[in-house]
């Protein structure tokens, strides 16, 4: 039985597509609203994150619910930065009692990327043991400690694997790891250094990992080869390759050209054993992806 | 051992404020092996703020005075006597340790306490331990995760984790780069694919300032009889 609709999705074997959304750093719900409102359509999820970046935004919670009220099935991402498993539990059952059914668990950029980087952390728990947590409320109706939950919340429960960050050899095992403690779809990071997400997957398939859990591959639409020296140098556990960087540099259209790139590397994707579904990230370009779901041939 | 550093001089001397004596008192324990608070460093602080004084017009009685452990309040008794400031050189420990033992004198810090850590290489120290109470290295190849990882992850490392460096600083390496590496070569990636569950923190600093009792050296009654005869 599937809880939501894009769990539904995988579980037919159809090619999912989720796309990020940022929430506002506002109190000002409607252009969130007119973003989803141009969005509806174009995935089967949209991830909704959870302070990137260690920025404060409008919760993922809050920001999941306007997106449900406008007909948008949320993926809430959460991480263990700011959280411990007190908070945890009870914002997975307010998300549930609201109607939110697909959770992301996360470890959450440090807070010295962020805007607030004084802050103290909190790291209570990692994500694999936050997987072990939300499963056991839905799965025992049980809280951690072992108090009943009279309702026990409907989850869907995601975590996220990069297959660019080191040492690369754990990476498989670490995703193994995830499934093991109730991961039931993995979103990666972006792919733009496809040599070694292939052999990422052929490590994946070497164990018949991609038959536990749903591996939906993350992709990004560059703007230009500015956005792409940004995402090698200045973000963690990112492989970006110079061929990718001297491919837009050179573009006469570079945006088109990221547009392109981002087409060819989702159908690469689609014929990858294993791969079941995209992740968009498209930062601060969300209106582009109609159009990439459209023209790549995957809008749900 | 405790890793200290020097506070910066001009947060010393604006304690110091209406000071008349003081006393800058030195620690022969960890805070001299980290080189900001044994008896060489105790010396320079106290012919720094003379100089000071000098200079300002301050009128402080600066002297110094080194004890072999700060934190044990029998090394303290040459404390005995004096009056005024004491600018600690220890570790938070011994500073508290000798302000409890005399409530009279103003103890301030003159080093920021950090970690407890080693000696990396000359001049250099990083934290080892965070003291969590329950300790787990027996799975994690030595290495503690808990005091090593900046998310003090406990199932591998996180998504930032590059070229063996962690995604906080360059001159940080990542504690679990470094468990998988050391796993790996001692043939137990086994050990790599526990997955372990969520930590009781209640041993650690989250479940309230810390007491260990330890039955074994708490003298018993008769013990007591025996000593209270003497």
């Amino acid at each position: 039985m599937s809880v939501s609709l894009l769990q539904g999705a995988l579980d037919e074997g159809k090619f999912a597509v989720t796309a990020e959304i940022g929430p506002p750093r506002s109190c000002e719900p409607e252009q969130l609203r007119k973003m989803a409102r141009g969005l509806q359509g174009c995935a089967h999820a949209y991830n909704l994150t959870d302070n990137q970046a260690a920025n404060v935004r409008m919760s993922s919670l809050a920001s999941s619910v306007i997106c449900l009220q406008e007909g948008l099935e949320p993926v809430m991402q959460m991480t263990c930065r700011d959280r411990n498993r007190i908070a945890m539990q009870s914002d997975v059952i307010g998300a549930c009692s609201l109607g939110v059914r697909n959770v992301l668990c996360l470890s959450g950029d440090h807070q010295v990327f962020g805007g607030q980087p004084q802050s103290k952390n909190v790291y209570d728990v990692d994500p694999i043991q936050q997987l072990l947590i939300f499963r056991r409320m839905r799965d025992e109706g049980l809280t951690w400690s072992g108090e009943t939950l009279s309702r026990p919340p409907q989850l869907f429960l995601g975590a996220a694997a990069n297959p660019f960050a080191d040492p690369f050899e754990f990476r498989v095992a670490r995703l193994a790891k995830k499934a093991e403690a109730g991961a039931q779809f993995m979103q990666t990071q972006c792919i733009l250094d496809m040599d070694r997400f292939e052999r990422f997957m052929g490590m994946v398939r070497e164990r018949g990992l991609q038959d536990k859990v749903h591996i939906i591959a993350g992709v990004i639409p560059l703007r230009s080869h500015k956005a792409a020296l940004f995402m090698k140098n200045r973000v963690a556990g990112m492989s970006v390759p110079d061929e990718v960087v001297d491919r837009l540099r050179r573009a006469a259209d570079p945006k088109e050209e990221g547009i392109k790139l981002c087409l060819e590397t989702i159908d690469q994707l689609k014929s990858m054993e294993g791969v079941r579904g995209v992740h968009i990230t498209a930062i601060a370009w969300e209106d582009i992806i109609p159009r990439l779901v459209d023209e790549a041939g995957v809008r749900p | 051992m405790i890793i200290a550093e020097r506070k910066p001089l001009t947060e010393v001397i604006e304690m110091l404020d209406g000071a008349q004596q003081v006393t800058v008192l030195g620690c022969r324990s960890c805070t001299a092996i980290c080189l900001a608070g044994g008896e060489k460093e105790a010396k320079e602080m106290a012919e720094t703020l003379s100089l000071s004084s000098e200079l300002n017009g301050k009128g402080w009685d600066v002297s110094t005075l080194t004890v072999e452990r700060a934190c044990e309040k029998e090394f303290l008794a040459p404390l005995e006597g004096r009056k005024g400031t004491v600018v600690s050189m220890a570790c938070g420990v011994g500073a508290q340790v000798a302000q409890a033992m005399f409530p009279m004198l103003n103890v301030v810090p003159g080093v920021n306490t950090s970690n407890m850590g080693a000696p990396e290489s000359l001049g250099v120290f990083v934290e080892k331990c965070a003291g969590c109470g329950d300790c787990i290295i027996h799975l994690t190849a030595g290495i503690c995760p808990i005091a090593r990882c900046a998310k003090s992850l406990l199932n591998g490392p996180c998504g930032g984790s590059q070229n063996g460096k962690c995604e906080v600083s360059p001159d940080t390496p990542c504690a679990w780069d470094q468990i998988v590496k050391a796993q790996l070569e001692r043939g137990r990636a086994d050990l790599l694919q526990v997955i372990i569950p969520p930590k009781d923190w209640r041993s650690s600093r989250n479940g309230g300032p810390r007491r260990i009792v330890n039955p074994e050296a708490v003298p018993g009654e008769r013990q007591k009889a025996w000593r209270d005869e003497e």
